[in-house]
């Protein structure tokens, strides 16, 4: 059954190349049914893996049948396919997002998706260090694309950023590689664990410097601090589906830096063990401080998601940093959460701005969102699950956090700044709420298509005259449904926040499967065992 | 050798991350470039220097060059080749769409004349 690893890389390339063939001769309409069911069909590919991983424990799919530490080892353990059925469920829900309309700017917008899936499935799924790296590439320029898609000064030049800042980091990551490789011999992640271990006393420091440049890449990749600032000019400008989906890109450098500290850094690794954590946890803590004022001080409600994608990836971090069997739990729980709820305050941005025509999704009083109590309805929902309020999964993820941090001596700094953290964001998407919903609702239904006309015209200006671009122009290449809400839209936004209650419905079953996880990421003895079989601990 | 190697290394990562840091996009996509190159040479320094070694291990050869490092660095320079080809279509395009190369999309003060030496045959068409 070692098979199924591979049917989530496989899927989404052969989907991408059908849709990259097929872009010419068949009709939208088609491809974004092949797009859909393709994706549809990965998500129960990835149910099917989780279903035999939980039933048979690490899944291991040597590449070409090559022996472990010498071939490609795929490896789907519990960790890898919570984060591919995370990936799935969001890809779903943007892509239903995406192909109302988002899509029809280019023709390279179908492949694109399937191939940033394939990346980041292949991200989750490798047991080496140096095809993680070819498929951070591959996530990456799939990205590059997504990012750009739709055109508009703000995209150019946040994706001249985003990508010269990532191929910077590209390279220091080949750097910490190619120490690795140097000096222990060895890319396979299991087979490094073992070999860490015997560092010889003369070469501990260059191992610690390769560990920690590799933190380091995996911080950029994470938007940590100080290494976030490339995030919300990228996320703020391009399109809502897009953006929904990268909120799991931030997850990929969150998850390499679980997966390097628990398996090659963990226990087990005499002089290097516990590399990362010290550094990590001040970090994240910072970085939530830092997200938090960009949250309250967001003119739009776009910049204001970015920023707390930052600010999840924060307490994501400070979880992991515990380094305890309870604080991965509650970071493995708060991961899916702010995941989805991220991704439809993305969506739900591109709703209102598309509703607000010319006013666009700044937070200043303007003319009615169509449908507005339905749609501040749910923005309302999702307000309380990002500032985790009280009953919903937000705050299960952050009691969890904090009842893990009970034990720490950091304790009365975590407690402060998560405290703290969540308040100031009540306020600010308070505010954002009654600033899009509340005030000046004078307009009726009626005036949504003249807010569109003059959006239009508004975002050529822009494109023409040297004003700020804001890169809409795809977001408005048709009118907004004129009146009553646009339900096509709105459902994948609904069914993301139904996936957050569904979290807080199945609460006892996830954190289950949570603990279990964090449980075998700090036993990676079985991970070693499962990956190099027989041949762990042979020179 | 070794001596050799580490200063063409060290001396193409120092000159990239210096280009690495101005502000118009031809020295910077220049300097990603030299940064590719140093860390190419770097990961074939990986597998030791060998001179005149096979690289199947054999039973009467005295040693072997590390085939791994330069299986990796065929790929390295595959995606570098690749990302770099993209970049500048995105520089080219950036200076289409905002007008100018800078990074951040305007000049800075005074920095006209850079501008202006790397404006060259930039494409003039629209969005």
């Amino acid at each position: 059954m070692s098979q199924a690893v591979i049917l989530p890389l496989l899927l989404p390339l052969i989907a991408a190349i059908v849709l990259l063939l097929t872009r010419r001769r068949v009709s939208l309409r088609m491809r974004r049914g092949i797009n859909l069911g393709a994706t549809v069909l990965e998500l129960l590919a990835v149910l099917w893996l989780l279903v035999l991983v939980t039933a048979e424990g690490i899944l291991v799919y040597q590449v070409g049948d090559w022996p472990a530490p010498y071939g490609i080892s795929l490896v789907a353990d519990r960790l890898s396919v919570w984060m591919l059925l995370i990936t799935a469920l969001l890809a779903c829900c943007a892509l239903y997002y995406a192909v109302q309309g988002t899509d029809s700017g280019s023709r390279h917008f179908h492949p694109l998706f399937q191939l940033q899936i394939f990346g980041l499935n292949g991200a989750f799924l490798t047991g080496d260090l140096f095809n993680l790296f070819v498929f951070f590439e591959v996530l990456l320029l799939a990205s590059y694309g997504l990012l750009l898609h739709g055109g508009g000064r703000a995209r150019v030049r946040a994706g001249l950023h985003f990508v010269v800042l990532n191929l910077a980091g590209s390279t220091l990551f080949l750097f910490a590689v190619g120490t690795l490789y140097g000096i222990l011999g060895t890319l396979n992640m299991a087979d490094l664990a073992v070999r860490v271990a015997d560092t010889a006393p003369a070469d501990v420091g260059i191992v610690r410097a390769a560990g920690l440049l590799l933190f380091t890449v995996f911080a950029l990749k994470a938007a940590l601090v100080p290494l976030y600032l490339w995030l919300p000019g990228a996320y703020a400008s391009t399109s809502a589906p897009v953006a929904a989906l990268f909120a799991i890109m931030t997850k990929v450098g969150a998850y390499a830096i679980l997966r390097v500290e628990t398996l090659i850094f963990g226990d087990a690794a005499g002089p290097l063990a516990h590399l990362i954590e010290p550094v990590l946890l001040p970090l994240a803590l910072i970085t939530m401080a830092v997200a938090v004022l960009g949250v309250l001080a967001a003119q739009g409600l776009r910049r204001q998601a970015a920023y707390l994608v930052v600010l999840s990836i924060g307490t994501l971090l400070t979880a992991f940093a515990l380094g305890t069997r309870a604080g991965i739990a509650a970071g493995l729980y708060y991961l899916p959460h702010s995941t989805f709820a991220a991704a439809a305050l993305f969506l739900l941005a591109g709703i209102v701005a598309r509703g607000r025509g010319a006013m666009g999704e700044r937070l200043e009083p303007g003319p009615a969102v169509p449908a507005a109590p339905l749609v501040g309805g749910v923005f309302f929902l999702l307000a309380v699950l990002i500032a985790g309020l009280p009953p919903l999964s937000g705050f299960l993820g952050k009691w969890m956090l904090l009842q893990a941090a009970l034990a720490q001596p950091a304790m009365a700094w975590i407690f402060a700044v998560v405290l703290t953290a969540g308040l100031l964001t009540i306020v600010a998407l308070a505010r954002s709420g009654s600033l899009l919903f509340y005030r000046g609702a004078q307009g009726g239904g009626d005036a949504s298509a003249v807010a569109w006309a003059s959006g239009l015209a508004a975002a050529v200006e822009h494109d023409a005259g040297g004003g700020h671009g804001d890169g809409r122009r795809c977001d408005i290449e048709a009118p907004a449904v004129a009146a009553g809400p646009d339900w096509k839209r709105l459902i994948p936004v609904m069914v993301l926040a139904g996936l957050c209650l569904g979290l807080v419905a199945a609460a006892a079953p996830v954190t289950a499967f949570s603990a279990a996880t964090a449980e075998a990421l700090l036993t990676p003895e079985r991970y070693i065992e499962a990956v190099l079989g027989g041949a762990a601990g042979e020179p | 050798m070794e001596a050799l190697l580490a200063g063409i290394i060290a001396s193409l990562t120092g000159f990239g991350v210096y280009l690495l840091l101005r502000a118009y996009t031809f020295p910077v996509v220049l300097g990603l470039t030299l940064l590719s190159y140093a860390v190419n040479l770097f990961l074939f320094a990986t597998g030791r220097l060998t001179v005149g070694q096979p690289a199947v291990i054999g039973a009467e050869a005295a040693g072997y060059a590390d085939p791994l490092p330069q299986a990796l660095v065929l790929t390295a320079i595959v995606i570098a080749f690749a990302m770099t080809a993209f970049v500048i279509v995105l520089a080219l395009k950036a200076r289409a769409v905002l007008g100018n190369d800078h990074v951040d999309g305007r000049p800075v003060d005074g920095g006209e004349g850079g501008a202006v030496s790397h404006r060259g045959d930039a494409p003039e068409e629209g969005a």
